[in-house]
């Protein structure tokens, strides 16, 4: 009964809290295989550190990251972790990419406006001084903060490679407003923009951004080959560490819990049988 | 809390205590000594884990408020440095947001308990009505936290729920306004959430401490449903409940961490980590998956005014239900076709969670299109809402009342040791107990 019951509650909020349907209309993420998949993945360092170089030298023209600091690059778990720097603000690696951005502060002598070169305690600057500047440049649109990105879109680093990776010609029948650009994996609602079958509309919708990669775009230090599925696929892994840089820490914590759990329901049952073994229920 | 104590001092100053404060008699005799049935089954555990649950998100919500801060500009951001910057941080945030899924898990295993084996029935329904009280108090605490990370569904979920409030006649925006603080869900809205968020599960507390004491005036129900008879049927509740309680809360518990731990957004929607924007309106506005029954019932009925009617009738229901129910005859285990339509109920609340998760427009069979009645079409969403809400209601209204009147419940054991003990000759003993008397 109660086994049956657990099933019941577990299938329950399974039927619940499937994906919910909206009157927008997207492809479903490509299947990738990610390092980091299940309770005992880690994210694979190297492919962290491509991630960063793609996000440094194309999504940041557009995109802020402003809940990260140059530190949390250095820190455990992330790309440029080095064991022998435990403090990442002293992890030479951060230092040196903190001091190619410049940052805007006061000059405490003066009070005048100043730029300075940034520290690994800053946070990454945003690439517009404030939100309509971003708008004005984006015909309109913001580019999302990354930070959260991976946590805020159904389908994580999936959809991202997808998004990334699946920008199309528009099929026959559909004409793509000025400064957008179709894509089957991003979430909308194209069928104003549909003049054939209106029982055929294609999924999908507009997107703001221009298809952002190409091969050879980023050169990756370790030799990989950089092609766009590369540079998409590693640039959202980099992007899921940067939207829960304690991932590793919490996976290899949460073993420790969920074995030290087992074993003491073990006991508690073992002492349960040996306690009720006299008393007919 | 009551009756016969079993307590003895054991040293000076126990009996030097007991004299001024009997506290100590208290925990002994309700932790204990209390007799409890020797029955229960580990649908009976989860009142520790709801203990355990209530005791986990008081503390990890201590702490959390330690690094919050209630503004509209700073609330997002502060969540993420607890979760980025703060030791542990993810792990007490994490524990904080799923533990309010695994509340309400453990809450919803518990009525439906009740419900079954008859709990809310003479001599206990003070004890149920306190329940259904602790059952508001904790929707409107997870509403209030679910407020709190100020991302895009706690926004507009703030103003989907307190809109709805607008919908009473006369007085609805006047109360609307003096929630908000203004004229808009806003800053003020966002400081007094917090400060009800931190006060309102001290009030559970309170509540529960209430609901234990009635629980232990009349003593526990238990699967059959009979009345302790005898010093036979019972065990003292330490150490016997003590360690098989504890073993279901380890269990859960592990059940807890595998979320809190692997998956610790699942039970969330992606887009709360979207931060708050009053300009942009999400596509779809849900609230947590422990809500969306109500939020299906408040979206079958066409009238606004009428849906926040049923959405709060369905809550009401629960605290007429002890005298809705005319049974005699406790736990439905005797009840075969009380038993029969309770299963359906339970099926047409998880119908109503997944309606709630819906369009109301989204079709149940895909692509078939079939006739306009009422202005939707038959397959849809809406329609299915709209019969599971029939059915909830009536479970209540017309099955529970007119059921009690007319099956005819199958013999109930005399005592709660008389089916153990007559498990090799079950069929002349189950016999005696004469089918047609009720209770």
């Amino acid at each position: 009964m109660l086994r049956k019951g657990f099933a019941l509650a577990a299938l329950g909020l399974a039927f619940i809290g499937g994906p919910t349907l909206a009157a927008t209309s997207q492809e479903e993420p490509k299947a990738v295989h990610w390092s980091f998949e299940g309770p005992l993945g880690k994210f694979d360092q190297a492919q962290l550190q491509r991630g960063y170089k793609v996000y440094r030298e194309v999504c940041s023209a557009c995109h802020s990251m402003n809940l990260m600091s140059f530190r949390n690059l250095g820190q455990k778990g992330g790309p440029f972790y080095d064991p022998e720097f435990k403090n990442p603000n002293d992890n030479p690696f951060v230092k040196s990419i903190a001091k190619d951005y410049q940052i805007n502060d006061i000059d405490s002598e003066t009070g005048d406006v100043i730029k300075r070169p940034g520290t690994s305690a800053d946070r990454f600057p945003n690439p517009y001084p404030n939100e309509p500047a971003a708008r004005a440049s984006n015909g309109g649109a913001l580019p999302p903060d990354m930070s959260d990105l991976a946590k805020a879109r159904e389908g994580g680093a999936a959809y991202i490679y997808s998004i990334l990776t699946g920008y199309e010609e528009a099929p026959k029948g559909m004409t793509v407003p000025t400064g957008k650009y179709y894509n089957p994996y991003m979430p909308g609602d194209v069928s104003g923009f549909w003049s054939l079958d209106p029982n055929k509309v294609p999924i999908g919708g507009f997107i703001a951004m221009p298809p952002p990669l190409a091969p050879d775009k980023v050169t990756f230090d370790d030799g990989t080959k950089s092609t766009v599925e590369q540079q998409a696929k590693d640039v959202a892994a980099f992007l899921t560490w940067v939207s829960d840089p304690k991932t590793e820490e919490r996976k290899s914590f949460g073993l420790a819990v969920m074995i030290y759990l087992l074993i003491f329901s073990g006991l508690l049952y073992a002492s349960y049988r040996r306690i009720w073994a006299n008393v007919s229920h | 809390m009551s009756g016969h104590s079993n307590y003895e001092p054991k040293n000076g100053f126990e009996k030097w205590l007991d004299e001024r404060l009997p506290i100590i008699r208290l925990g002994y005799d309700s932790l204990v000594d209390f007799p409890t049935p020797k029955n229960l089954n580990y649908w009976y555990t989860f009142g520790g884990i709801l203990a355990v649950c209530l005791g986990i998100q008081i503390v990890t919500g201590i702490i959390l408020a330690m690094h919050y801060v209630a503004h509209v500009d700073m609330a997002f951001a502060s969540v993420e440095h607890i979760m980025r910057d703060v030791n542990y941080g993810w792990l007490v945030r994490y524990m904080h947001s799923n533990g309010a899924s695994m509340f309400f898990l453990a809450v919803y295993v518990h009525m439906f308990r009740g419900l079954y084996y008859g709990s809310y029935k003479a001599p206990r329904e003070v004890l149920w009505l306190l329940g259904c009280v602790i059952y508001m108090l904790m929707i409107i605490t997870a509403f209030m936290g679910y407020v709190l990370p100020w991302g895009q569904m706690s926004f507009h979920g703030a103003v989907v729920i307190t809109n709805l409030i607008g919908a009473i006649p006369v007085i609805g925006p006047a109360i609307t306004t003096w929630l908000w603080g203004g004229f808009a869900v806003d800053d003020p809205t966002l400081n007094r959430f917090f400060s009800l968020h931190y006060l309102m599960p001290f009030m559970i507390a309170g509540v529960v401490g209430l609901h234990i004491w009635a629980l232990h005036v009349p003593g526990n129900n238990n699967p059959t449903g009979v009345n302790v008879k005898s010093k036979e049927d019972t065990v003292p509740f330490h150490p016997y409940y003590t360690v098989k309680d504890g073993f279901a809360i380890s269990v859960f518990l592990l059940m807890y961490a595998a979320f809190v731990f692997f998956n610790p957004n699942a039970l969330g929607d992606a887009v709360n980590y979207v931060p708050a924007n009053p300009l942009v309106t999400p596509a779809h506005i849900v609230p947590e998956w422990y809500l969306l029954p109500f939020y299906a019932i408040l979206r079958a009925v066409p009238d606004k005014l009428m849906g926040v009617i049923f959405m709060g009738g369905a809550i009401a229901m629960l605290f007429l239900l002890p005298w809705l129910d005319t049974s005699k005859v406790r736990s439905m285990r005797y009840r075969p076709t009380a038993k029969l339509y309770f299963f359906i109920f339970v099926i047409v609340t998880l119908i109503l969670g997944y309606c709630g998760g819906q369009l109301p427009d989204n079709k149940i069979i895909p692509g078939l299109t079939t006739f306009q009645v009422a202005a939707s079409d038959l397959n849809s969403v809406v329609w299915l809402s709209r019969l599971a809400t029939a059915y909830y209601f009536a479970y209540f209204l017309v099955i529970l009342p007119v059921l009690g009147l007319t099956e005819s419940p199958l013999p109930q054991p005399e005592s709660i040791s008389e089916p153990v003990l007559s498990h090799s000759a079950n069929a002349p003993v189950g016999a005696a107990a004469s089918p047609e008397k009720r209770g």
